[in-house]
C-alpha cells in the first residue's frame, strides 16, 4: 500500500470519527434535551400473542438517563475512532447506527411501551421480498448481467402464483355443475384426490404448485432478459425496462380480465406459520426466526446456500470470474455466455419466489402493482450489501426495519413529529449516499452490464 | 464518411431501413396484441366449444374487429376524438424528448416520471398563487417553475454521475420513489387545498392556464412541436449539442478533445429534466389544472419506449408520440366499448421496444436484410459503478 492510499484511509477514518461524534451530538440535541425528566420507556420482548417460547417480562428503562448514556457511549466510540481508530470501522459504524436507533426508539416511546421484538419481527416480514430481490440481483450481477427487471419478474410471479394456486384450490367454485366449467372434469379430480391426502395444513399442496408456477414465471422472464442481452446484446437496462413495462401491463390486463370478474381465481389463501419443533421454544430467537411461514425459511436457506455456492464452489468462483473478467475466464475454458444464461435464469427463479411472497406468503390475493417498487429497493439492498448474500440480507433488514418503524410510529405520532413518508424515503436516500461513496464505497463486479464478445 | 455513403440511393436505402424497422415493429406488436386480446376473450372459447370451427373463427374475427375498431374510432373517428389524441400526445412529446436528450448524451434518464411529478408540484405551487399577476407573467413563471424543478432534480443525478460515478439509472430510480413519497406527504400537507380533506392541491388560477383552443386541445401541443424543433436545433446545430453528442458517443475522446464532461453531463441531465418538467407543466396547465395523487399514469416510462422508437431523434420522437398518444386515447374507447383494459397499450409498447432494441428479430421475421450501418444501441453499455 502506498502513501496515497494510507492518507486516504486515514482521512476516511477521521471522517468516520467526526460522523460518530455528530451522531452523539444528534442524540443529545434531538432526543435527550427533548425528554422531560421522570419518564419510563417500556420495551416488550414478545413478538406475537401466542408463541412456543416462554413469555418474557417487559423491560422498563428510565428514558432520559438511557438516552444520555447512549449518547455518551457514542461519543466515546467516536473519540476512540479519532484517537486510535478501530480495526474494522464498518463494525463500529453499524454499532453506532444501532445505538442511534435504540436512542430514537427510547425517545419515541417515552412514557409509553413499545413492542421492540414485534418491530424486529415485522421488519423481517417487510424485508423478505426486498431480500429475495437482492439475492436475485446478486446472482445476475455477479455473472455480469445487470437486472433491473426484478420488479417486473416479482410482479408477474405474484400474479401467476396466486392465479395458479387459486385454480387448484378453488376447483369446485370454478367447476360449477351448470353453465360453462372453466376447467375440465379431470382437473377437479386431481384437486379432490390431492385434497383427500391431507398433506400439510401449513404448506398446502396448491400453494406449492402456485409457488412453482411463480418460480417458473420468474425464470422465463429472466430467460427472455438473458436472451435479449446475450444473444442480441441489447442494452441490459433497456431489456430490463421492457420486462418491467410488459409485466406492469400484462399483470394489470390479466387481473382486469380474469382475476377481478372471477373472484375464485384470485383467492389462494396463504402459507401459515410453521413452527420448528425445538428451536422455536428458544426465548426471543425462537419466535423471531423459527416460527415463520414456509417461504421465510426458504429465504434463510437461500441466503446461506447462495453464500456457500458463490464463495466455496466451482460454480461460484466461475460466476465471480465471468462477472469480473470474462475474457480471462473464457481463456481458461469457461463458457461465459452459457454461465450467464444459467445465472440470470436462477436469479429469475429467486425473484419468482419473492413475487410469490407478496401473494401466497402474505395476503393471498393479487392487487394491481402490488410490488410497489420492492424489486428496486432489492437492487438497492444488493448494492448496499456490496453484492454479498449476507450483506444484502442485512441491508434488506435495515430497509425492512425503516418500513416497520414508520408503521409502528404512527401510534406515537403525537410525540414523534416525523412523517412516515420520510422514514420510507430512508432506503432510497441511503442507497444514493452509499453509491456516491460518502460513507463506504460500493464497487460492482467489473464486467457488470457489459455484453461479452469473443474476438 | 466516404463519397459513396453520401450518394442519394444509399441515403434513401438507409432512411428506408431507419423507417421500415420501426414501422414493422409497431405492426408486429399490434398483431401480437391482437393475439393477446383473442386469447384472453372467454367468448372466443365458448364459441369454439359450442359452434365448432366456423363459429369460433368468426368469434375471433369479431373479437379483434371490435377491439381495434373501437380503438380506431376512438382515436380518429371524429374531430373531438382527434383532438383528444393530440391532447394525449402532448406530454408524450415532451417526455419522449427528455429521454431522447439523455440518450444522446450517453445517459439513461429513468427518472422522467419523478422529475415530471416534482415539476407539477412546483408548477401547481406557483400556479395556484399570485392572483394579482397578469397571465403574461404568471403563465411563463409557472411553466418555468416546473422546468426548474425538473432540471434541478435531474441535474442532481447528472452531478452525482459526473462527480462520483454513481450510476444515473439507479439514482434516478431511487429519486423517483423519493418524489412519490414527497408528493404523498406534500399533498397531505403544504400543497393540500384548505381545508385539507383529501390529497388534492388547490386549483391553478386561470391566469396560468394554457388555453384550450380545439375541444380540449391546448397551447401545450404547438408548444411541444416548437420545443421539439428547438431540441433538434440545439442537438444538431449548436456547439452545446455537439458536446452533448460527443460525450454521448465517446466520453473519453470528448475529454481529450477538451470538452468538460462534468459540465456537459450535468447539463444533459438538467435539459432532460427540464423537458420532463415541461411534460408535467403542460399537462397540468392545459388539461388537469389541479394536482391529485395518481396525476401521472407512467408518462416517464412510456417515454423510454418513445425515445427508442423515435431513435432519439426529435422528429422521430414526435411521430412516435403521436402514434402512442393516438393508441392510448383510442384504448380508452376500447375499454368502454369492448371492455379490454387499456393496459394492452403497455404490452404493445413493451413489444415495440423489444423489436426496436433487437432489430434482428424483426429482420428475421420479415426477412429484411440489414442495409447500411445499423444504428446500434443508443446508449453506452455501462456497469453501475462506471
Amino acid at each position: 500500500m502506498n502513501d496515497m492510499n494510507l492518507t486516504l484511509q486515514e482521512k476516511r477514518n477521521a471522517r468516520m470519527g467526526v460522523f460518530f461524534l455528530a451522531i452523539s451530538l444528534a442524540i443529545v440535541v434531538f432526543f435527550a434535551l427533548n425528554t422531560p425528566a421522570g419518564l419510563t420507556t417500556t420495551f416488550g420482548l414478545n413478538p406475537g400473542a401466542a408463541t412456543n417460547a416462554p413469555q418474557l417480562p417487559d423491560v422498563p428503562v428510565p428514558t432520559a438517563s438511557t438516552i444520555w448514556s447512549l449518547a455518551i457511549l457514542t461519543a466515546f466510540i467516536g473519540g476512540w475512532q479519532l484517537a486510535k481508530g478501530f480495526k474494522n470501522s464498518n463494525i463500529a459504524l453499524l454499532f453506532v447506527v444501532l445505538i442511534f436507533v435504540l436512542a430514537f426508539l427510547t425517545w419515541a416511546a417515552r412514557g409509553q411501551s413499545m413492542n421492540f421484538l414485534g418491530i424486529v419481527s415485522a421488519s423481517l416480514l417487510r424485508a423478505a421480498p426486498i431480500a429475495f430481490g437482492a439475492l436475485s440481483g446478486i446472482l445476475c450481477e455477479r455473472a455480469g448481467v445487470v437486472n433491473i427487471a426484478i420488479e417486473g419478474m416479482m410482479l408477474s410471479s405474484a400474479m401467476v402464483s396466486v392465479l395458479v394456486a387459486s385454480m387448484f384450490r378453488n376447483y369446485d367454485a370454478l367447476n360449477p355443475a351448470t353453465g360453462h366449467p372453466l376447467f375440465p372434469d379431470w382437473f377437479a379430480t386431481i384437486g379432490r384426490t390431492l385434497d383427500s391426502l391431507n398433506l400439510s395444513p401449513a404448506v398446502p399442496w396448491y400453494l406449492l404448485i402456485g409457488l412453482l408456477a411463480g418460480m417458473l414465471t420468474g425464470g422465463l422472464l429472466a430467460a427472455f432478459h438473458a436472451w435479449l442481452s446475450i444473444e442480441f446484446k441489447v442494452n441490459q437496462i433497456i431489456s430490463g425496462t421492457v420486462i418491467n413495462i410488459f409485466a406492469m401491463g400484462m399483470t394489470s390486463f390479466i387481473s382486469q380480465r380474469f382475476l377481478q370478474p372471477i373472484q375464485p381465481l384470485n383467492g389462494s389463501g396463504t402459507f401459515t406459520s410453521l413452527p420448528i419443533p425445538v428451536l422455536s421454544s428458544i426465548p426471543m430467537v425462537g419466535p423471531l426466526l423459527f416460527e415463520n411461514r414456509f417461504i421465510i425459511y426458504l429465504l434463510f436457506i437461500l441466503v446461506i446456500a447462495i453464500h456457500v455456492m458463490l464463495f466455496y464452489t466451482r460454480w461460484g468462483l466461475r460466476t465471480i470470474a465471468i462477472g469480473e473478467h470474462p475474457k480471462a475466464a473464457d481463456t481458461l475454458g469457461v463458457n461465459v455466455n452459457r454461465m450467464r444464461y444459467i445465472n440470470v435464469i436462477m436469479g429469475g427463479v429467486v425473484a419468482g419466489i419473492g413475487g410469490a411472497y407478496f401473494t401466497l406468503g402474505s395476503v393471498g390475493r393479487f392487487n394491481k402493482g402490488m410490488t410497489a417498487g420492492k424489486g428496486f429497493i432489492g437492487l438497492a439492498a444488493m448494492i448496499f450489501g456490496k453484492w454479498t448474500p449476507f450483506g444484502a440480507f442485512g441491508s434488506s433488514m435495515i430497509f425492512g426495519f425503516a418500513d416497520a418503524l414508520q408503521q409502528k410510529l404512527q401510534i406515537f405520532s403525537a410525540q414523534v413529529p416525523i412523517p412516515s413518508e420520510f422514514l420510507l424515503m430512508a432506503p432510497y436516500i441511503i442507497t444514493m449516499v452509499v453509491l456516491a461513496g460518502v460513507i463506504g464505497r460500493a464497487t460492482p463486479p467489473a464486467a457488470d452490464g457489459v455484453p461479452y464478445e469473443k474476438d | 464518411m466516404t463519397k459513396d455513403e453520401k450518394s442519394p440511393s444509399k441515403l434513401v436505402k438507409q432512411t428506408f431501413d431507419l423507417v421500415l424497422i420501426p414501422m414493422l415493429a409497431v405492426l408486429t406488436a399490434l398483431i401480437i396484441g391482437g393475439f393477446i386480446i383473442v386469447a384472453t376473450d372467454t367468448n372466443v372459447y365458448t364459441a369454439f366449444e359450442e359452434g365448432g370451427l366456423g363459429v369460433g373463427l368468426s368469434a375471433v374475427g369479431t373479437s379483434i374487429l371490435v377491439a381495434y375498431g373501437s380503438m380506431f374510432s376512438g382515436s380518429v373517428g371524429s374531430w373531438r376524438d382527434i383532438s383528444e389524441s393530440l391532447v394525449a400526445s402532448t406530454p408524450y412529446i415532451f417526455a419522449g424528448l427528455a429521454v431522447a436528450v439523455s440518450f444522446r448524451g450517453g445517459l439513461f434518464n429513468v427518472g422522467v416520471e419523478g422529475q415530471l411529478i416534482l415539476a407539477v408540484m412546483a408548477s401547481v405551487y406557483v400556479g395556484s398563487r399570485f392572483p394579482f399577476l397578469p397571465w403574461i407573467i404568471h403563465l411563463p413563471l409557472t411553466i418555468l417553475a416546473g422546468m426548474a424543478a425538473g432540471a434541478l432534480w435531474a441535474g442532481l443525478a447528472g452531478y452525482l454521475k459526473a462527480k462520483t460515478g454513481a450510476h444515473e439509472v439507479i439514482n434516478t430510480i431511487m429519486m423517483n420513489y423519493i418524489v412519490y413519497l414527497f408528493a404523498d406527504w406534500s399533498l397531505n400537507g403544504f400543497l393540500c387545498r384548505v381545508p385539507c380533506s383529501s390529497p388534492v392541491s388547490p386549483p391553478v388560477l386561470p391566469s396560468a392556464y394554457l388555453p384550450q383552443f380545439f375541444y380540449r386541445l391546448h397551447l401545450g401541443f404547438p408548444l411541444a412541436l416548437m420545443v421539439a424543433f428547438g431540441v433538434w436545433w440545439l442537438l444538431f446545430k449548436t456547439t452545446i449539442g455537439f458536446e452533448i453528442r460527443t460525450v454521448g458517443t465517446n466520453p473519453n475522446a470528448a475529454r481529450y478533445g477538451g470538452i468538460q464532461t462534468t459540465r456537459v453531463m450535468v447539463m444533459t441531465m438538467a435539459l432532460s429534466g427540464a423537458l420532463a418538467g415541461l411534460a408535467g407543466a403542460s399537462e397540468l396547465l392545459g388539461v388537469n389544472r389541479v394536482l391529485a395523487s395518481g396525476f401521472s399514469s407512467g408518462y416517464g416510462f412510456d417515454a423510454i419506449a418513445l425515445a427508442l422508437l423515435g431513435r432519439s431523434h426529435p422528429l422521430g420522437v414526435v411521430l412516435a408520440s403521436l402514434l402512442f398518444g393516438t393508441l392510448r386515447s383510442g384504448a380508452t374507447r376500447m375499454q368502454s366499448l369492448a371492455s379490454i383494459p387499456t393496459d394492452i397499450i403497455s404490452i404493445i409498447q413493451a413489444l415495440v421496444i423489444v423489436f426496436i432494441a433487437a432489430p434482428a428479430i424483426i429482420r428475421w421475421v420479415y426477412r429484411v436484410k440489414a442495409k447500411g450501418t445499423d444504428e446500434g444501441s443508443t446508449v453506452l453499455v455501462q456497469g453501475w459503478g462506471s
